[in-house]
């Protein structure tokens, strides 16, 4: 359509700069009818904050309009990249999200044994909390343990940690908060540190990485118009990620194909071009047969871009050890299981090697090649086993296996789009390196229109892994020192972690810069700068196994911080109990949370089962900053790191989180002054110093800290004269850098216009592709990861490269990135001059100078070990893993294992489950396989209108009219086999619990045949709880504290129930 | 040079969730329809939900302007003919506005955008437009104080228009499905995009509005991917005459009862409400 009169903020911004008045209006349009009456704006001479949507992790832009103090409207930012001035239904309550008579905003004090809140001093309930903290860590501090040894014998090893205080939170909180909270922790030697993310995407990371290199999504959200075909997969995209999904609408309106594979028909199925049900936890079966179907196919083995990609960009000419067997061989199993500990042993996985380098056959004869075995291990995932395990048409699993066929090749290129509904399973890590393993033998990695896009919930539930609010990964995704790994020592610890034949042959530079971040000036050679002083894990500190340890009155004190256990946990109902065996608790948010109140309001108080009088948990609620309250950053789904400012101050006791934690620490410094016990030493050397009162002058709130300090500090600087660093590439291993989280470096970077350094996150230039000048995406501010494989092995660009570049680059481009070989490169160290180097409209994620025709250097240290056609930098050999040698515990290959209940015994192989699932029930919690007691599959999920636990949307009005309460939706075949009609109450239960939910019957959702059995599924979703407006039972009463063993990521996706009408 | 400018809702491209509905309660300070609002002793309390698939607005209200409808159609056994439509209702803006020519008052008036617009502080709260809407849009919203308000619909976001700003329901649109612009051009679009439906074999697919035949003309029209009584739209709206009102109000057709029918349902369910919080 001709957009020339489609009115838009930004026209509206550029008339009233003229001194625009409503009566000039009339010469643009048809004043026949009537007379014109002059409207009030509300906005008419706001100030507008460019803000950030505090919601799910699509990263919206939004305006925020300040009159005389007040907020008077918040909306979409029209100059935004992504949602280029829209926003979903939750996006557009913000307003009421901030401006809400119901937000808590006291202090408020719940003594031991207590059955009300008391109003407490904000002041003094900050020095109780430090008094707590201190109290705890001296109590149950731990030096060293005794651990048994490889050869049986007894050593001291140095843990340095307490155990007994949990912090659980970070998602929806700013970078700048997640990083310094999890810095004063680990200061204090705190190691059960955990955030949404577990719960979310953590299968994501281990997948993603082993198979590519890095856990992030490979592409970004304005790229999906490009794709020629999408498939969603495990996830609702429509309904939880609206706005990214316009650009799946764009790709369509372009002549894509949209494919959606689910259980349930759903708002994202409606705009489907091609829908296909499948059995929830049956993905490894339909993924495993779309790579069966791919590399059987005429197509695939004709077209010589496929192999030309297969063989030069992964690892599949690779071969493995002899002695590898796989689960066809081995009743399921992979070579390696130890029954005894349920680990493998994966020795066998490993690839031939001469001189540490792989031996390759790269016509992909030989049979022990990574390709020849993948074969084998897929020839049994057929399209009519399809048919029997997943209950899916094999008509309508063939146009799906057609679409995505052709819709990839060096024309077209096919993007995979997914979230929790293959993240949470006890299979998620493998399930989505099935997706890997599919979208490199198509070559849609590395290239626009392609890739794998994870979608992430929270607004910086990236952010929050990245830098970093999780037990096992330190910022940067540094992993935790381990006393089950050789991290004695500093030396120790690098030789452990570092792989020397990628870009991770930097890695002591990244922990050296690290350790002088957090230590500082006490942060020498001498003692290994300070790595003696952090806290080591001794096992899983995750999640479910710390609320195990809580019930077990292990965990004394806890701090949550924007997260809601009572609602969202694992069976939530066990999760409640647990909260009461705490000593102390710190809840911090913006309304009175269900885990806030669970002594006085949860259903176990209520039915009379709890009393509140014998809780003894104390529990302080101090209220949060709102998102326009406070200045800091979010990272979305695709890597991009966004600021959003401060429009006003938080109202009554509302602080930002970064106030909270800082002024904690600076508390906690007074209180440890002077100790001279070796234990405190870290914790008082710890760098501390993010108040700077001038950026406050013009605030209520004098002593906020500084979240531009925060990030300088993660962006890094030089140690002697605090030269801010332009990138990792700056990093030193001596001690003469200091960089809180290496990926992010770059984000506070000196430039052309600000040579003492810019706060690029905050920059807001969009273009019509790639918006490279808005924002900061890591690594180096790259948008499409890997993109050097959207060049042939010779450096040319592909033709879809060429197409889209002409379309909608800047014309100076003849490929997305590519190898121009008569490109001035400077000069080397030497002074001679360089010709040829990688450009395009992308920044390079390669070695600029980098001939694609280079050969690997025998004894070549980092990338040299890399030929020139190696695009995944950071995997060991350059390539990327169809299999994977090592990174993924249960498996080289993804195999299907049931979900951990299951209605139906696996019928691809003797093994039921995947063998080295966590399991953190009992038997009598669990139901056995095809349990006549719960007979039907029950999956939990999101709606557009709510927001996870519901904290951010149950609360507003606006939003809780448009979903009032829990419902379950069901065939009408079971219904009608239940006799329950539309809005009956319908009682739905499991081994864990039962709840109440209205009955929404509807043939969105179908019953499944499987091997011949009819077998129900219903669907739940999960946003309610006993607090705020919109009030129902706890969905998550009823899933299970089991997990993947990669990521300890729960099974919310699928379990099974018994439904009866209540 | 003159313009009219319009609206134009493809009901291919709604995903049915719901912003415009919370963009217009935010940009018109309109409060939620609760069984109880929020005060400072209770948290207030949602109606029960419909169990009419996602829709737990019900219909067009006095505070909501916007109504996203939606509709589950599947008739084959096996579900291959599964289909979910959903609709952003809202004020069509008629070029031959019943409301506008019953409104005794003159309230009722013709914008420069072509749009219609009820002036508050002119309405007396008679309800003659509520009868004559052959759509169901108009309500009479009633004060904090339990008297008679004024008669409210949607304002086509006027003050925006004003201010060379699109509405809010059509900014906040995720995928573009409410498009605002030249009522001319987006009546060539909309013909585009039929073809394209068509081509594509939504052969049920029309487009409503889009001429002089109903109404003639609606400022606000559709697309969409079935009949319009699917939609719960009328086949063939008729303007009422202002002389026939009286008599005319039971014989009109399905549309007014319905609307009839909820106004007095939602003033029997408002009657326990509170200070509206959006005010706040």
């Amino acid at each position: 359509m001709a957009t020339s009169s489609t009115v838009s903020r930004r026209d509206f911004l550029k008339l009233a700069a003229g001194g625009f008045a409503a009566g000039s209006v009339m010469a643009l349009v048809d004043v026949e009818p009537a007379r014109v009456h002059a409207q009030t704006l509300k906005i008419a001479g706001a100030r507008d904050v460019p803000s950030i949507c505090p919601y799910c992790g699509v990263g919206c832009g939004t305006l925020i309009s300040m009159r005389a103090g007040q907020i008077v409207n918040i909306e979409g930012n029209p100059d935004h990249p992504i949602n280029r001035g829209a926003l979903c239904s939750k996006g557009a309550a913000t307003f009421q999200l901030v401006v809400n008579s119901l937000r808590q905003t006291r202090a408020l004090y719940r003594r031991p044994g207590g059955t009300n809140w008391e109003p407490i001093d904000l002041e003094q309930a900050m020095d109780m909390i430090a008094e707590r903290v201190k109290r705890t860590r001296d109590e149950t501090f731990v030096e060293f343990v005794s651990m048994q040894n490889a050869d049986g014998k007894m050593t001291r090893k140095r843990v340095y940690h307490t155990p007994a205080i949990f912090s659980l939170g970070g998602a929806t909180m700013d970078n700048e908060w997640n990083y310094v909270h999890a810095k004063l922790l680990r200061g204090l030697g705190i190691i059960a540190i955990e955030n949404q993310a577990r719960l979310c995407h953590s299968s994501t990371v281990p997948a993603l990485g082993a198979s590519f290199g890095r856990g992030g999504a490979t592409t970004f959200e304005q790229d999906l118009q490009h794709a020629d075909t999408v498939l969603i997969m495990g996830s609702n995209m429509a309904e939880c990620h609206p706005m990214a999904f316009r650009w799946v609408m764009q790709a369509k309106a372009r002549g894509g194909t949209i494919i959606h594979v689910d259980p349930r028909f759903t708002r994202t199925s409606a705009q489907a071009n091609i829908y296909s049900p499948l059995r929830a936890g049956t993905d490894i079966v339909y993924l495993g047969a779309l790579i069966n179907y791919v590399i059987t196919s005429h197509r695939w083995n004709n077209e010589p871009f496929f192999k030309e990609y297969v063989v030069n960009y992964t690892n599949a000419p690779m071969l493995i050890n002899a002695t590898y067997r796989g689960p066809d061989d081995l009743d399921g199993l992979f070579q390696g299981f130890d029954p005894e500990t349920r680990r493998y042993n994966s020795d066998s996985w490993a690839y031939q090697t001469v001189n540490n380098r792989p031996l390759q056959d790269r016509t992909l004869q030989n049979p022990q090649t990574v390709f020849q075995i993948l074969k084998r291990h897929y020839a049994r995932y057929t399209p009519e086993l399809v048919e029997q395990v997943c209950g899916v048409p094999r008509s309508t699993f063939l146009r799906v296996a057609e679409a995505l066929l052709a819709g990839s090749g060096p024309e077209h290129t096919s993007v995979i789009c997914y979230a929790m509904g293959w993240t949470q399973h006890t299979t998620g890590v493998q399930l989505i390196r099935t997706a890997a393993i599919l979208q490199l033998l198509l070559g849609n990695i590395g290239r626009p229109g392609g890739g794998i896009m994870a979608l992430r919930g929270h607004a910086t539930v990236q952010g929050s892994s990245d830098i970093a609010t999780l037990y096992n990964i330190h910022p940067g995704y540094l992993n935790t020192p381990s006393v089950l790994k050789n991290h004695e020592t500093l030396s120790d610890y690098i030789a452990t972690e570092t792989t020397p034949t990628s870009f991770w042959v930097n890695f002591p530079k990244f922990i050296v810069s690290q350790l002088k971040a957090w230590y500082g000036d006490a942060a020498t050679p001498e003692n290994e700068f300070g790595y003696q002083w952090l806290p080591r894990i001794t096992g899983d500190h995750s999640h479910m196994p710390t609320f195990v340890a809580m019930a077990q009155g292990n965990i004394h004190g806890m701090f949550v911080m924007g997260q809601n256990p009572a609602v969202a946990g694992q069976n939530a109902g066990f999760q409640r109990k647990a909260l009461g065996q705490l000593k102390w608790m710190v809840v911090r948010d913006l309304y009175e949370t269900e885990t806030a109140s669970f002594w006085k309001d949860s259903p176990e108080v209520t039915s009379g089962e709890l009393r509140p009088q014998d809780i003894q948990t104390e529990v302080f609620f101090l209220p949060a900053a709102a998102i326009a309250e406070m200045e800091g950053s979010f990272t979305n789904t695709h890597r991009l790191i966004q600021w959003h400012e401060k429009a006003v101050d938080p109202p009554g006791d509302a602080r930002s989180d970064l106030w909270f934690t800082v002024h904690l620490g600076l508390r906690l410094k007074q209180l440890y002054q002077g100790s001279t016990a070796a234990r405190d030493q870290g914790f008082l050397s710890l760098t501390w110093d993010y108040l700077d009162p001038t950026e406050n002058d013009h605030w209520r709130i004098k002593d906020e800290p500084s979240a531009r300090r925060v990030l300088q500090e993660i962006n890094g600087y030089t140690w002697s004269d605090r030269q801010l660093l332009t990138g990792f590439t700056a990093l030193k291993d001596d001690g003469s850098t200091a960089c809180g989280a290496w990926i992010y470096s770059g984000v506070y970077a000196p430039t052309e216009t600000h040579p003492g350094g810019e706060n690029r996150s905050a920059r807001r230039k969009a273009d019509n592709w790639l918006s490279l000048d808005w924002g900061f995406a890591w690594p180096a501010n790259r948008r499409i990861l890997y993109n050097r494989a959207s060049a042939d092995p010779a450096g040319n660009p592909w033709p879809k490269e060429q197409r889209l570049a002409q379309l909608f680059g800047t014309g100076h481009h003849r490929g997305y990135v590519y190898w121009d070989a008569t490109a001035d490169a400077g000069t080397d160290s030497q002074g001679n001059p360089i010709q040829g180097k990688w450009v395009g409209v992308d920044i390079p994620d390669f070695p600029v100078t980098k001939n694609p025709l280079a050969t690997a250097k025998t004894d070549g240290v980092g990338l040299d070990f890399h030929d020139g056609a190696s695009p995944f930098i950071m995997k060991a050999d350059g390539k990327g893993w169809l299999f994977a040698p090592r990174g993924v515990v249960d498996g080289p290959l993804p195999a299907h294992y049931e979900p951990y209940e299951s209605p139906v015994p696996n019928l691809v192989y003797p093994q039921q489950q995947n063998p080295l699932a966590k399991v953190w029930e009992t038997a009598d919690t669990l139901a056995p396989v095809s349990s006549s007691a719960y007979p039907h599959i029950l999956s939990t999920y999101r709606l557009a209108e709510h927001h996870l636990s519901g904290v951010m949307t149950r609360w507003l009005p606006w939003l809780a009219q448009l979903q009032p309460e829990l419902f379950v939706e069901i065939s009408p075949e079971m219904a009608h086999e239940l006799n329950i009609r539309n809005t009956d109450k319908v009682r739905i239960s499991t081994p864990r619990g039962s709840i109440v939910a209205k009955a929404l019957v509807t043939r969105r959702l179908r019953p499944y045949v499987i091997n011949g059995q009819h077998i129900h599924h219903v669907g739940l979703p999960w946003h309610w709880g006993y607090k705020g407006i919109a009030v129902s039972d706890v969905a998550n009463d009823l899933s299970a504290m089991v997990g993947d063993p990669n990521a300890s990521i729960h099974e919310a996706k699928v379990f099974v129930c018994n439904v009866t009408r209540a | 040079m003159t313009e009219t400018m319009g609206m134009f809702i493809d009901t291919s491209l709604c995903i049915g969730c719901k912003a415009c509905e919370v963009a217009c309660h935010q940009w018109n300070s309109l409060p939620a329809n609760l069984a109880e609002q929020p005060c400072a002793d209770s948290p207030g309390q949602t109606y029960p939900m419909t169990g009419n698939s996602y829709d737990n607005t019900g219909t067009l209200s006095a505070e909501n302007w916007r109504h996203v409808r939606f509709i589950e159609q599947s008739e084959l056994p096996d579900r291959s003919d599964l289909r979910w439509l959903m609709m952003s209702d809202g004020c069509k803006h008629c070029v031959n506005a019943s409301c506008e020519q019953v409104c005794p008052t003159g309230a009722i008036i013709r914008t420069e955008f072509g749009s219609t617009y009820i002036q508050e502080q002119v309405c007396t709260g008679c309800r003659d437009c509520v009868a004559a809407c052959p759509f169901g849009v108009i309500h009479v919203h009633e004060t904090a104080d339990h008297r008679q308000g004024t008669a409210r619909k949607c304002t086509f976001c006027y003050d925006r228009l004003q201010h060379g700003l699109q509405p809010a329901c059509a900014q906040t649109c995720p995928t573009s499905a409410i498009r605002f612009g030249s009522i001319n051009e987006l009546r060539a679009y909309a013909h585009q995009r039929l073809a394209e439906l068509q081509h594509a074999g939504e052969l049920r697919a029309r487009l409503y509005g889009a001429d002089e035949s109903i109404l003639g003309g609606l400022h606000s029209f559709y697309l969409l991917l079935d009949s319009p009584v699917t939609y719960g739209l009328p086949d063939n709206p008729k303007a009422a005459a202002q002389t026939v009102i009286p008599s005319s109000l039971f014989s009109i057709g399905g549309a007014i009862v319905m609307g009839l029918a909820s106004l007095l349902a939602f003033r029997r369910r408002r009657m326990e409400q509170n200070a509206a919080l959006a005010d706040a």
